[in-house]
């Protein structure tokens, strides 16, 4: 780690109006003003938020991210007419990325020979900002459960949020958690990787949080009982409870940026969490209409325990095309989501061929090959080549793999 | 004693139940305001839920209280900002004395009109504003619109609770009449000239929060001056409210200004001919509508030389703006303020005694005030490298009250004829054209995320919400 980062509290001077309220509230007095903008001192401000309520602009809500050190000064607010945008202050030197995660990220990407390059607009993303020896400390903000009350597994989503400690994420990237304790060996417990199930300005917009999506784990892959030391310990965490957070990590799995960018997201079970993250950041967006098409397959034993059904049915039909793939209901045939990959086989090959989507799967290994299967039999029946579509694909940085 | 007890018939943190005839008096007003909310509140809304603020505590952590609320239901209720220990009164003959918590007995009558005065804007624009709802550009205005109706409906109820504590029998009187009052009405119109205007359009709205409500923010500050306590911590709380109001206003004329802007861009044109033909509001339009609104609130604050200002301040009922950080005695025995006067064709400046010229200074205070948020609107032309900057007026432009009230000064500050006034007034104030024009772009926009023609979203959603957030939904 270099130099400490942290959140500045700034105003918006595009925004505000100068109503003075913020001033008036502040209890200690950390925000001052001249003829043009409203300041807060850096040195006072102590993040109470009392401001942030009354302000009836929402330009008190704006912050940045600073090296400690190297905040923006009075003098600067002052002179500004906008916001700054956001910087990149310096990021940790890799190196001190724990052996664990270099070795989950072999495996989870193994089904595309090792990570890929990004998406070309995807935006720059902040890894191993903390380390094991130095790990963030994040405050539960909420714990509820997706998964319905007689459904076989316990899904839930779980909200951390960061406070005043700078933790940028990206749809796509991963956190490592640390499980309090140590194992039967007297050794403190392996750190787990978790992605994102939010977007980049937080589960809840314009917060320092951020979301997950964690299955409790009850058995291991064989069905034998089994009970996951981390899954456990994050689905029994109350609001308050504090956790050590390292990374973030990943610099592939990430989403294109650029208007009219199209995704295609395939996933089962708990691989929902960075979709949904995705999902979140264009829904976010559709009012700024920038084109490009979502597409997702998503696939679990049956709507009970499909993390987001209840949200995901509510998204506007010409925002998501939406494909569940339910193997579980009584009555009904099996079905995976490569079946539903064949049924869908025109508008499947139509998006492998448009340079401006990119493609993403996430869930269990067992998926991968069943997946690729169902594009080599689209492809076959388009005339296409699926191995050579695969190749310009991940030349194109256009195909990303994490699977567990 | 900053909590609300929302659990009573009226909501408040005066501990009203405490004092059976004051609650069975407000109680007994209650109904009448409900049913003048139902006549003259915002039209076609009963059934809607509207995504309001609404205070639940009056610290910062509890007044911006986010939900939806069917509007009928919003529960208006009478909120004083918390008691400042061994608070004394600041100015005037009185300086010194620790502040009343009683109206004092020779102030009575001058208090009580006072309060009647202010009292009678609150309704009043939202009388004005009613038909507005039913073409409105967005989701987001709508909702706006309604927040600012209900919180000119709480600031009457503050009012209305001052006239029935401290005024016994004269003030529930004076709280029957403010119900009784109709803005624009022939007969019983309300007390000022600014609040029977009408209030026919968009711009015309947002012009109204952005100048007139700020006239309301300055005569509410020199209220929270007051020697009278209870007037202060009212007024203190009125003012967080008032906040929002201002924001709509700013921020409302800035999006159609972007919006007539982004449209100038694209089609490389400043023709406003060819620019209504495009569905936008031309900026000489809006320059209009400035002029006008700026000068008929410029009235709001009565002469320029006046001896019941002068009086109110020796009282010690009605302060500067800011007036505990103004560093002198206090008493202005033997201050002096510059006033504009008209020496026959010429306007020049005289020194009058500051006590007489207290409505000037709170009108320049205003003006300093509505002139940075001109500042900030001329941003938008100037980033968008259009040469188009909005001015205010001159301070004696347009005048009906006081020293310019019999004569004509242009915006740029000439007094002019009869003949030139006359010949150039179409190009200073809007024109039934101009008017029916901006008249013709009112349609009604309700899809979430989706805004009219003239008018450009916003940069941001009300308290953190997606601009395409469903503000207001239809039962």
């Amino acid at each position: 780690m270099n130099a400490e980062l942290v959140r500045q509290h700034l105003i918006d001077p595009e925004i505000c109006i100068r109503c003075n309220t913020c001033q008036e509230t502040c209890p200690i007095d950390a925000i001052e003003h001249d003829a043009r903008n409203y300041v807060v001192k850096f040195d006072v401000c102590d993040g109470c938020n009392e401001c942030i309520p009354p302000c009836p602009t929402g330009a008190i809500d704006s912050w940045r991210k600073v090296t400690k050190s190297k905040p923006y000064t009075l003098a600067e607010q002052y002179a500004w007419d906008s916001l700054p945008a956001e910087t990149e202050p310096d990021v940790g030197a890799p190196g001190d990325v724990p052996e664990e995660v270099v070795r989950i990220t072999a495996e989870a990407t193994a089904g595309t020979g090792g990570p890929l390059a990004p998406p070309w607009s995807a935006a720059h993303p902040y890894v191993n900002l903390y380390s094991l020896a130095r790990p963030a400390v994040a405050t539960v903000s909420g714990n509820y459960r997706l998964t319905a009350e007689d459904a076989s597994s316990d899904i839930r989503h779980i909200v951390l949020d960061f406070g005043n400690s700078a933790f940028p994420v990206l749809e796509g990237q991963s956190i490592g958690v640390i499980p309090p304790g140590v194992d039967a060996n007297g050794k403190p417990h392996h750190v787990r990787l978790y992605s994102v199930a939010s977007p980049r300005n937080g589960e809840r917009p314009g917060y320092n949080n951020l979301a997950l999506t964690v299955k409790r784990v009850v058995e291991d892959h064989e069905g034998k009982a089994a009970r996951g030391v981390c899954s456990n310990y994050l689905c029994d965490l109350r609001k308050g409870d504090q956790v050590k957070v390292v990374g973030p990590y990943g610099t592939s799995f990430l989403m294109p940026n650029h208007p009219g960018s199209s995704l295609m997201m395939i996933c089962t079970g708990t691989g929902s969490a960075p979709m949904r993250a995705m999902t979140e950041r264009r829904r976010r967006r559709m009012a700024l209409k920038e084109g490009g098409e979502l597409m997702l397959f998503f696939g679990a034993r049956a709507p009970g325990e499909l993390p987001y059904f209840g949200p995901l049915m509510k998204l506007p039909k010409d925002f998501i095309d939406i494909n569940f793939a339910f193997s579980r209901v009584p009555g009904e045939p099996k079905r995976y989501v490569q079946d539903r990959i064949r049924e869908r086989g025109e508008k499947v090959a139509r998006m492998l061929a448009d340079p401006n989507c990119y493609i993403y799967v996430c869930g269990l290994k067992g998926m991968e090959a069943g997946v690729n299967e169902a594009f080599a039999d689209v492809c076959r029946a388009h005339g296409l080549d699926w191995s050579a579509v695969l190749a310009g694909l991940k030349a194109q940085a256009r195909f990303h793999v994490e699977t567990y | 004693m900053s909590s609300i007890d929302y659990s009573e018939r009226i909501p408040n943190n005066v501990n009203l139940s405490s004092n059976k005839t004051l609650q069975r008096a407000l109680e007994h007003w209650q109904p009448a305001y409900l049913k003048w909310w139902q006549e003259m509140g915002p039209e076609g809304s009963t059934s809607m839920d509207v995504y309001l603020r609404t205070a639940i505590s009056v610290d910062p952590k509890g007044w911006a209280h986010f939900d939806y609320v069917r509007m009928p239901d919003y529960r208006w209720g009478i909120f004083l900002a918390p008691p400042e220990a061994g608070r004394k009164v600041n100015f005037g003959a009185h300086k010194g004395e620790p502040a009343w918590q009683e109206v004092p007995g020779e102030y009575r009558s001058v208090l009580r009109r006072i309060i009647v005065t202010q009292g009678d804007t609150e309704p009043a624009s939202v009388e004005q504003q009613r038909h507005l709802g039913l073409t409105c550009p967005s989701l987001y205005d709508l909702r706006n619109i309604f927040q600012v109706n209900v919180e000119e409906g709480r600031h009457l109820w503050a009012m209305v609770y001052l006239l029935h504590a401290y005024f016994g029998r004269d003030g529930r009187e004076e709280g029957e009449a403010l119900l009784e009052r109709r803005s624009g009405d022939a007969d019983n119109p309300r007390i000022l000239t600014a609040f029977n205007e009408r209030t026919p359009d968009w711009l015309s709205f947002f012009m109204f929060t952005f100048i007139t409500d700020r006239d309301g923010k300055y005569q509410l500050a020199a209220l929270a001056e007051s020697g009278f306590d209870p007037l202060s911590r009212t007024c203190r709380f009125m003012l967080t409210e008032e906040a929002h109001h201002l924001f709509v206003g700013e921020s409302g004329v800035a999006r159609i200004i972007q919006r007539t802007c982004d449209v100038m861009a694209a089609h490389k044109t400043d023709d406003p001919a060819k620019l209504r033909g495009l569905g936008v509001i031309d900026l000489p339009t809006i320059q209009k509508y400035l002029n006008f609104h700026f000068s008929v609130t410029s009235d709001l604050y009565g002469s320029e030389i006046s001896s019941n200002a002068a009086s109110f301040y020796t009282q010690g009922l009605k302060g500067r703006f800011e007036e505990t950080k103004i560093g002198d005695d206090h008493v202005l025995d033997s201050a002096e303020y510059p006033v504009m006067e008209v020496v026959g064709d010429r306007i020049a400046v005289k020194h009058a005694p500051a006590l007489n010229a207290l409505n000037e200074r709170l009108r320049d205070d205003w003006i300093r005030d509505v002139q940075s948020g001109v500042d900030r609107w001329n941003r938008i032309p100037e980033k968008a490298g259009i040469p188009f900057r909005f001015t205010l007026p001159h301070k004696g432009f347009h005048r009906k009250i006081g020293v310019f009230g019999e004569h004509h000064v242009s915006p740029d500050g000439r007094v002019v004829s009869e003949a030139e006034w006359t010949h150039h007034a179409r190009d200073w104030l809007p024109t039934s054209t101009d008017r029916q024009y901006v008249h013709s772009l009112m349609g009604r926009v309700t899809e979430p995320g989706k805004f009219a023609n003239w008018i450009a979203p916003p940069a941001r959603g009300i308290n953190n919400q997606p601009v395409d957030f469903e503000y207001v939904r239809f039962n």
